[in-house]
């Protein structure tokens, strides 16, 4: 990963949960402890999606949810990047027959990288970030 | 005066705009300047149906189903399942298999509660804190990862048994792990306990007294740092427990008072992380030989659960308290009923007397507390003669810091 002129700024990432287990959230909290460390890269979670470059989805995004994913979306300013984290926000996962689903995240919301696991290993999750990166220094660039 | 005592109750609604945790909440705050007068909650906004999935499931699926109920105590609930299930079929599970869930239950737990602490102290906005507890933590994720596979949501657990051995070549690494634990439980306590700040924002906030404990029922650490002594683990002991030499953990282990307050729910959860290190040292000293399931074939176990009928309740006691599985089969594949209890769900009714009277920036700490299964104080809206502004988690999490200054400099 090396920085361009095109990204010239921190990462920050805005994780919203749309109903997963938790299993996903604890290891992107264990992703930014000291163990992983992006913060050396100045790679951050935020409390509001109008300040994230990317948006960390997980969860099978129950009925209820649905709406509150769309709003978060449009408040997130462009360009921005939407990672699916964990394999229930890919297909539903174990979730995949339940009646009260709206998802996956990709019939919500368009997404632009999909980390795979059930939860992802937090180096799989900080993988996705530096893809997320690079999607994004393209956006930025084909926007300047 | 009494107009303006009127005018300056105002409603703050909390949640449940993250309500991604297993039971997403909404609360109604009634607040008066900085205190709490009254609390109201309503639990269960995002439902993921998953007790209607189990229905069209076979046991063996929905083992698996139920270490995605909670990401953090994943084998509390396959271990209440598999029990109900075993109960109902009359299955005595190996020895072993017993020993490697009393094993893999005592890891979790030390999992949990130092990502609990780690937790508050962020909340306290103690951040190093939180990142030492979070660091410490990945000792036991490792060892989680060498006996199961998995770092979370294990998959363990099966009905029967469990689906894999502790080999001997293994010991020594999970040895090298208790070690670890107990050279730092010192540090820990000292960290925890002796920190004038902690001291400070956690003596007598939130307080819940023992009769209070005993009305609501509340279960795991938050009840018996009220001074309840229960703990499924010694009063209906399962698996290998009933071998093993446990007390529950109050908190006058270590102080001379009990007082129900948030301190106390810090000391037993830090003194069980101790308590934990000792089973699993009893367990790895007795392990016996042996099988370590019922039934290694599925297809077997497959043809079993068809002929399985009856009802029974399984349990044991999570990181956060009491959970239970209520199950009924009725000679076919899959349930016929299936209920699930978490221990949180017992534990949230406690929130509005514990809230009672405490100040907004207190909120975090007290909400944290109980160890919820979920993160509700994501954005509060504050109603102010009509006119709504959003409190976000961010804005509460500085009320709480602040608070913390305040009281260090004052
Ligand atoms: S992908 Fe798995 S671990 Fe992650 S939220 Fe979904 S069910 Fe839980």
């Amino acid at each position: 990963m090396k920085p361009t002129p095109a990204l010239n700024r921190s990462l920050w990432v805005f994780h919203l949960n749309t109903g997963s287990c938790n299993g996903c959230e604890i290891e992107i909290v264990a992703a930014i402890t000291p163990r992983y460390d992006p913060e050396r890269f100045g790679i951050k979670l935020v409390g509001s999606p109008r300040h994230a470059d990317v948006l960390m989805v997980t969860g099978p995004v129950p009925k209820k949810m649905k709406e509150r994913v769309l709003r978060v979306y449009a408040q997130t300013p462009d360009p921005k990047v939407v990672i699916c984290c964990g394999t229930c926000g890919e297909s539903g996962g174990v979730y995949y027959d339940s009646y009260n689903l709206d998802g996956p995240i990709d019939d919500v919301i368009p997404v632009d990288v999909y980390i795979s696991g059930c939860p992802p290993r937090p180096e799989a999750i900080l993988h996705g970030v530096v893809k997320a990166i690079e999607k994004l220094e393209r956006l930025e660039r084909g926007a300047a | 005066m009494s107009d303006t005592k009127k005018d300056s109750t105002y409603t703050v609604p909390i949640g449940p705009i993250h309500p991604a945790l297993k039971e997403p909440v909404m609360f109604t705050f009634q607040i008066n300047g900085e205190v709490v007068e009254s609390v109201d909650f309503s639990p269960g906004q995002t439902h993921r149906g998953i007790e209607w999935m189990g229905m069209r499931r076979n046991p063996a699926q929905i083992v698996h189903l139920t270490d995605r109920i909670c990401g953090i105590c994943g084998v509390t609930h396959s271990i209440c399942f598999a029990r109900a299930v075993e109960q109902i079929m009359d299955i005595q599970v190996p020895e072993r298999g017993d020993y490697i869930r009393t094993i893999v239950a005592e890891l979790e737990r030390i999992q949990s509660h130092l990502l609990w602490a780690g937790v508050a102290a962020h909340e306290l906005g103690f951040d190093s804190l939180f990142h030492l507890a979070w660091r410490v933590r990945e000792e036991s994720m490792d060892v989680i990862e060498l006996i199961t596979g998995n770092r979370v949501n294990y998959g363990i657990v099966q009905v029967g048994g469990v689906r894999r051995d502790i080999v001997e070549e293994q010991f020594p690494r999970i040895q090298q792990c208790l070690t670890y634990y107990r050279d730092l439980a010192d540090k820990l306590l000292h960290l925890f306990l002796h920190d004038r700040t902690i001291m400070m924002r956690c003596r007598d906030t939130g307080v819940l007294s023992y009769e209070d404990a005993l009305h609501l029922c509340v279960v795991g650490p938050t009840a018996r740092a009220s001074g309840v002594r229960k703990d499924v683990r010694v009063d209906y002991p399962y698996c290998a427990y009933g071998d093993l030499s446990i007390d529950p953990v109050l908190p006058d282990q270590l102080l001379d008072e009990i007082r129900g307050d948030v301190y106390d729910r810090i000391v037993v959860r830090v003194l069980e992380v101790v308590q934990s290190v000792d089973i699993i040292q009893q367990c790895l000293d007795n392990m016996p030989p042996g099988e370590i399931t019922w039934e290694q074939k599925i297809a077997k176990l497959l043809l079993a659960f068809k002929k399985a009928k009856g009802e029974a309740v399984g349990r044991h006691e999570a990181p956060r308290g009491e959970a239970l599985h209520y199950v009924k089969m009725t000679g076919r594949e899959s349930p016929y009923a299936w209920k699930v209890k978490a221990s949180s769900y017992s534990n949230l009714i406690s929130w509005p007397v514990m809230l009672k009277g405490e100040q907004i920036a207190d909120i975090p700490i007290i909400v944290a507390s109980i160890d919820p299964c979920l993160s509700c104080t994501d954005r509060v809206a504050i109603v102010r003669d009509g006119e709504r502004s959003i409190l976000s988690k961010e804005e509460l999490h500085r009320l709480s810091v602040e608070k913390t200054r305040r009281l260090q400099h004052g």
